[in-house]
């Protein structure tokens, strides 16, 4: 389906979502609180069929997260962006892993680099950091140590 | 003939030369064999100090530990493979634990997490051990020395080091290098084991 | 003599456990195992022990700890801890310009290293729209393939080297010191050369390059087929690795697999035919499925792949286009305000590269999309049923290196 199709279909499923195009694919806006029932229609849909969830990663505004979900379709190779504002102190956001079972693993990475909680994931703790390293994001722009970071 | 033996890098060669009997001397004027050999008719009587011939039988036949973390593991295996041999100097067998091996050689970088089991590595290892530093993250941190949270600058952070090696990574011929200046090291009784052994034995004398 | 007793709160004598258990087929073990192993209880059923295949083991894969949970010998719960090689890159990337961040990157898959660079500088010349000259083009294909090569040489005598078979790692290991050489020649370093710059690469080819692979070339074709005999016809390695391991189409896409371990299950999933880069549409080479989805299907897609691999250097190497090795381009890069993402295949699967910028001299945040790290998370669902000795051949098989994971 080109962009203009699927420009259609999602704003019949999602009356809220604003687009931005001009980026090397579709990019859709939405919020937050209707990534669960977004997410579950566009893998069952048959038209949109996006069962590969290829790049799962935030970004930290300083005013703001924004989620960045990558999906591409195996059947019909479309792919979309799918991105989300969160606030930066009660950042939350429904778990995808029951859906894509790859979002598992990123998300816990997620949690762990940038500090937002996932509600219903399965299993969410340090993935990669080591023990005692619970409160600090340090992917965030305000992080602060002095011994390692050098300020240019 | 003691003047004559000066090898580059500063190690004294162990005692050897007299009028008496002939000390083998190899390249670079440390004795392969220590010791002199005076000469009778049936055969020869080897005279030396007991500490040279410990040392020279320790540093032949070293066996490491596999320990590679990162980029420089592959340059260590390839080391080990069929065209830069190392059992040639006595490091054939690499052991997997900890326990029965004498060289543990870190390759790789170190992060805060990984520091705590290098520690309980080396002291599971048995007494003598000696430690190399393989390539530029284990020396002192490498390219991931500034804007990193989660790196330790340096495994001698962690554990006593005996030889650096730079390099990122470092090629084969280097590592041949340093295991040789480690042989070296232990004949010339300058490792830091060797050093903190003599050290205690004198203060015990007084 | 009276028999030894058992205390209550020990484990059981071997007599006593179900030992039809193993004489199950694989499919239902795994259905059974499913009900009991739920990850939110605890495993601390009585019978139940955990082990740790710790961070520093002789399977030269690198830093990886696995907490397995086992009812005898048979796996019910796998757990990777990661974490012991995490060098924080995206976030020291924040500091360095666009020209610099690319030597970091060939250390994270440094058996790929030539694919890494190849990847960070296809983004930045997205987002700069510079043309690459088609001698350089030509060169970089040319290059990536021989370090796809090297990477599975080394997959193979490492695979090898798990399951028990000794002899074939130093076998492996002399095709690698050859390829090595011609990179010394041309790159200047045997293992993270840092030989693709944005814009083309860094300097031309030494004049015996193309010597020095056609011999290469004619010397490796009779060496695949000797390793053809020697390890995959064998009985004891064959049965060691059918029937291990299984996963099915749908699970491998919902799992994010790619590369060689999700084109062993059927997934069609080459970014160099779907969205083909540089000269991958001028050359003819086909991509290589299987569908059996277990672990020698996955062996099998990578022994192909390396046919293919020669095939498309002996169609490259007598055309290389006369021209400029590297289009022109400022002393410092500025990439406009927006968001460039660029996917490649590297030996493991599909790295992809998300560079977001502000318009200044320094990424604002860079995301690596690493190929390990979706395929590791489906060992879990794969290993569920089967022996411990099983798991070590399934994880040979996934082709993992953990640098390129923790990242």
């Amino acid at each position: 389906m080109t962009n203009e199709e699927l420009k259609k279909r999602i704003s019949e499923i999602l009356p809220g979502a604003s687009f931005e195009e001009g980026g090397q694919w579709l990019n859709i806006n939405m919020e937050a609180k209707d990534w669960r029932s977004f997410s579950n229609s566009l893998r069952d849909l048959p038209e949109l069929n996006f069962d590969y969830l290829f790049c799962l990663t935030c970004v930290d505004w300083k005013t703001h997260l924004t989620m960045v979900y990558h999906l591409e379709s195996t059947t019909y190779r479309h792919t979309i962006v799918v991105k989300s504002k969160l606030d930066r102190n009660a950042a939350e956001i429904e778990t995808v892993s029951n859906i894509w079972r790859t979002a598992e693993f990123h998300e816990r990475e997620v949690y762990e680099l940038f500090g937002v909680n996932f509600l219903n994931h399965p299993d969410l703790r340090l993935l990669i950091l080591p023990d005692g390293w619970e409160g600090k994001n340090p992917l965030r722009k305000d992080f602060e140590d002095p011994v390692n970071m050098i300020k240019l | 003939m003691t003047d004559k033996n000066n090898i580059q890098n500063n190690i004294e060669s162990p005692a050897s030369g007299s009028e008496h009997g002939n000390s083998v001397i190899g390249e670079g004027g440390i004795p392969v064999f220590p010791g002199l050999v005076h000469p009778t008719p049936s055969g020869g009587i080897l005279v030396t100090a007991i500490d040279d011939v410990i040392n020279w039988a320790r540093s032949n036949s070293l066996w490491p530990l596999v320990f590679g973390t990162s980029c420089c593991a592959i340059e260590m295996m390839s080391t080990a493979s069929a065209k830069y041999d190392w059992s040639r100097f006595g490091f054939e067998v690499a052991r997997a634990t900890p326990r029965q091996a004498d060289v543990i050689i870190i390759a790789g970088t170190i992060v805060n997490k990984m520091a705590p089991v290098l520690r309980r590595l080396y002291d599971q290892m048995a007494d003598p051990k000696y430690v190399i530093a393989m390539g530029a993250c284990a020396t002192s941190g490498g390219p991931f020395f500034y804007n990193t949270y989660s790196v330790v600058k340096g495994a001698d952070h962690v554990i006593p080091v005996d030889v650096y090696i730079a390099g990122c990574p470092p090629r084969p011929e280097a590592l041949l290098h340093s295991l040789i200046t480690l042989q070296n090291k232990i004949k010339a009784g300058l490792t830091r084991e060797q050093i903190k052994e003599s050290s205690k034995v004198e203060n015990e004398g007084h | 003599m009276s028999p030894m007793i058992i205390p209550e709160m020990g484990y059981k004598r071997k007599k006593e456990l179900d030992c039809k258990v193993g004489y199950k087929i694989k499919n239902e073990l795994y259905r059974e195992t499913q009900i009991i192993s739920d990850p939110s209880k605890s495993p601390d059923i009585e019978g139940d022990l955990v082990i740790n295949i710790g961070p520093q083991h002789p399977a030269t894969h690198g830093v990886l700890h696995l907490v397995i949970t086992l009812n005898g010998e048979t796996v019910k719960k796998v757990e990777p801890h990661l974490g012991y090689i995490h060098r924080s890159i995206e976030k020291m990337c924040e500091s360095l310009s666009y020209r610099q961040f690319i030597y970091v990157t060939s250390r994270m898959d440094y058996l790929s290293a030539h694919m890494n660079n190849h990847g960070c500088s296809m983004c930045v010349e997205k987002g700069l729209q510079i043309e690459v000259p088609p001698r350089a083009q030509v060169i970089r294909v040319l290059m990536d393939e021989l370090t796809r090569l090297a990477s599975h040489q080394l997959w193979w005598g490492a695979m090898a080297m798990d399951v028990g078979a000794l002899t074939p790692f130093f076998l492996a290991f002399r095709e690698r010191e050859m390829i090595n050489d011609i990179m010394e020649e041309t790159c200047g370093a045997r293992l993270t050369m840092n030989y693709m710059v944005p814009g083309g690469v860094m300097t031309d080819i030494h004049p015996n390059f193309q010597r020095k692979v056609k011999e290469f070339i004619v010397h490796f074709k009779n060496k695949i087929d000797e390793y053809d005999e020697l390890v995959t016809g064998n009985i004891i390695f064959q049965n060691r690795t059918k029937g291990v391991g299984y996963i099915s189409r749908e699970d491998a896409i919902s799992y994010g697999m790619t590369g060689g371990s999700a084109r062993g299950s059927g997934v069609s999933c080459d970014i160099r035919k779907l969205y083909p880069y540089e000269v991958y549409d001028k050359v003819q080479f086909n991509e290589i499925i299987e569908m059996g989805g277990d672990s020698f299907a996955r062996y099998m897609v990578r022994m192909k792949e390396m046919r293919e691999s020669i095939s498309i250097i002996d169609q490259l190497i007598d055309n290389i286009p006369e021209g400029e090795f590297q289009a022109k381009t400022k002393a410092v890069l500025k990439l406009p305000k927006g968001e460039f993402y660029s996917r490649i295949e590297t030996a493991r699967g599909e790295f992809g590269v998300y560079i977001v910028s502000e318009g200044g001299t320094t990424p604002y945040r860079i995301k690596f999309r690493s190929p390990g790290f979706s395929n590791l998370s489906a060992l879990d669902h794969m290993a569920r049923g089967s022996k411990i000795g099983d798991m070590v051949a399934m994880m040979a098989t996934l082709d993992l290196v953990i640098p390129d994971i923790d990242r």
